[in-house]
């Protein structure tokens, strides 16, 4: 596979270079190496626990690899200031808390934090970022709910507009349509999209392989924690790969929406019936 | 399924901004004027609780006695027996406050209190053996400090794995809490009936002949304490979504936790050293702070304002509810601050 390409991570702006990555003792991926191409729309997949939330955390400096180094914009992830990071790349994380009473603007609000000093708390750019990343996803009419009692799909479109108010070029999403219905997923995918289309470096986890394919520009494959595939959904997708690192037989179809590749899992009835 | 509860205007509700060239400054206009009313009334109780008493040394003579210009009897009442006795409510109650509200936050869990998870029964028991070793005020003091943070140390330690969990450290604690108490009460079944008595008074909380030896201690500690916390405030408040969150908007979230942690024990541990483990104050002020200033999350600030409020208003209370009969003020706070939660409780289900 394209290994030589890799052999030159800091390439792009957003990489990792032989990365082991472990909780305790316990090891989810060895010698890893991995380039998110810059102003892509990298989606990474692979079947439960194969390593996939685990990398991104990694890359989001959120997980400190036991072996190996992280790398944005030329420099080790960890020698830079934490807020300087915090002003480049943004993470949506798999969950977190809504504080007690919180408003919706207040909410997004607090994603101005890394651009903010003891004697700088509210400048107008934090107030231009709010307005601009509330319209992005639409919650600007919610601004003075209570974040507590919105639908799981406002709830999950105010956290991305937090992560908007970031102000970041690159945004890594942990798994941010799990716990959304079909079409709150659909509508947060297309707001990634537009998203990357505007410019920024999205980098997201998802489960699902067809959604994947259909909003990756690059798509990494991951099996017990090794990388068995990457690039364009529509070059590396095949029915073997599906097979090999999902052990699921299946019949590859364009996507009549889009083109992209379509997996259609072969029922394991209906291969015993015919054979 | 459209009722949810009633949304104060926007202009209350919303923070605004009050710029100053590249400056600025982030305010609650509610947060803000109920600091300020906070302010005005722990002035009210402290000159009241100056006034009052046995004699009662009039408004004027305590405000020219505070200034070093009053009648002799005045200055001698005011500046030698009360005024210290109300500052160290003040400052107790403000680090209390604080330290609530610092546990609170970390666990987001009201349950988290210092008072709840060991660290004032800790104290407590430092306290009484010094006490049953017939030990004077002063080492009292310090056996309470000791007790304080050595249970917290224990306590962190047996919370620990990977990083310390919020509803890990209030299980542990609370754990801690009922063993401390119950050796705490062997402690004094063992003592003989003097030193249970004086433990027992100390137990429950007073400030009851507090002079400037303890104002002095408590005012350096605070100096020290308050920027602490005033550094803490803010990334703690965005640790509460969760530390992913927070790491990811560039907070330091173990360094960020380790300076809480430390003040927060201290400020405990200080309080406690001073008027004994009073109880409640720690939970409740942050919880009243809250509701106050409908802010999200806690704030130390008017935490602490509502913990100095609080305990100084109890203390006044408490030694003029039966006068001439002088109760603790750890019986008061309770009393007073556990009706007022309770009240804003029952406004917060509609």
């Amino acid at each position: 596979m394209a290994r030589s390409e890799l052999a030159v991570p800091s390439a792009t702006r957003l990489s990792g270079a032989g990365l082991t990555l472990a909780y305790d003792q316990r090891v989810v991926a060895e010698q890893l190496d991995v380039a998110i191409p810059d102003s892509s729309f990298t989606v990474i997949i692979g079947p439960n626990a194969c390593g996939k939330s685990t990398l991104l955390r990694a890359l989001a400096r959120m997980l400190r690899p036991r072996k190996g180094a992280v790398h944005l914009d030329g420099s080790l992830i960890t020698s830079l200031p934490s807020k300087e990071v915090a002003r480049r790349l943004g993470l949506l994380p798999q969950s977190s808390i809504v504080p007690d009473g919180i408003t919706v603007a207040d909410l997004v609000g607090r994603g101005r934090y890394p651009h903010q000093r003891l004697m700088r708390q509210w400048s107008r750019a934090d107030e231009t970022a709010v307005a601009g990343a509330m319209r992005a996803t639409d919650v600007a009419v919610l601004a003075d709910r209570i974040v507590d009692e919105l639908s799981g799909g406002q709830r999950q479109r105010v956290w991305l507009a937090m992560a908007l108010a970031q102000e970041t070029s690159i945004l890594l999403l942990d798994e941010p349509t799990t716990f959304l219905d079909i079409a709150h997923q659909i509508e947060v995918l297309d707001l990634c999209a537009e998203l990357h289309e505007t410019g920024r470096t999205m980098v997201a986890v998802l489960h699902d392989l067809n959604q994947a394919c259909r909003y990756a520009t690059h798509l990494i494959v991951m099996r017990e924690g090794r990388i068995v595939a990457q690039g364009d959904p529509s070059d590396i997708v095949t029915p073997e790969l599906v097979s090999q690192v999902f052990d699921l037989r299946c019949e590859i179809i364009p996507d009549p929406q889009t083109g992209t590749p379509l997996i259609v899992p072969e029922s394991r009835r209906r291969v015993s019936v015919a054979s | 399924m459209t009722a949810h509860r009633p949304v104060p205007p926007v202009s209350e509700r919303r923070p605004r901004a009050v710029r100053l060239g590249g400056w600025s400054l982030r305010l609650a206009p509610r947060a803000l004027l109920v600091g300020v009313l906070l302010v005005l009334t722990a002035f009210a109780v402290a000159v009241l609780a100056i006034s009052t008493g046995e004699f009662t040394v009039p408004v004027p003579d305590v405000l020219a006695a505070l200034l070093g210009d009053g009648p002799p009897v005045a200055e001698l009442i005011v500046n030698k027996l009360r005024a210290p006795r109300v500052l160290t409510g003040l400052l107790v109650g403000a680090a209390f406050g604080l330290s609530g509200a610092i546990f609170q936050s970390l666990t987001r869990n009201p349950l988290g209190s210092p008072d709840f998870i060991g660290f004032s029964a800790g104290a407590s028991t430092g306290g009484i053996l010094v006490v049953v070793a017939g030990g004077s005020a002063a080492q009292i003091a310090v056996g309470s400090m000791t007790g304080c943070v050595v249970t917290a140390v224990l306590v962190y330690l047996a919370a620990f794995r990977r990083g310390v969990q919020g509803y890990r450290l209030v299980l542990v604690g609370i754990g801690a809490n009922a063993l401390l108490i119950s050796a705490n009460n062997y402690l004094l079944t063992r003592a003989n009936i003097n030193d249970a008595a004086t433990a027992g008074a100390w137990l429950t909380g007073s400030l009851g002949g507090r002079d400037w030896s303890y104002v002095l201690p408590l005012t350096v500690a605070l100096a020290v304490l308050l920027p602490a916390c005033a550094y803490v405030s803010r990334p703690l408040r965005m640790i509460e979504m969760g530390d992913d969150s927070a790491r990811a908007m560039g907070i330091r979230v173990e360094a960020v936790r380790a300076v809480a942690i430390v003040a927060g024990v201290l400020l405990c541990g200080v309080a406690t050293a001073a008027a004994g483990p009073v109880a409640f104050v720690a939970l409740a002020a942050p919880q009243l702070a809250r509701r106050l200033t409908r802010s999200p999350g806690v704030t130390m600030a008017s935490s602490a304002l509502v913990g100095a409020v609080l305990l100084t208003a109890a203390d006044l209370a408490a030694q003029r509810v039966i006068a001439p009969a002088q109760l603790p003020v750890g019986v008061l706070t309770a009393a007073i601050g556990g009706t007022y939660l309770a009240l804003l409780l029952r406004k917060d289900r509609h």
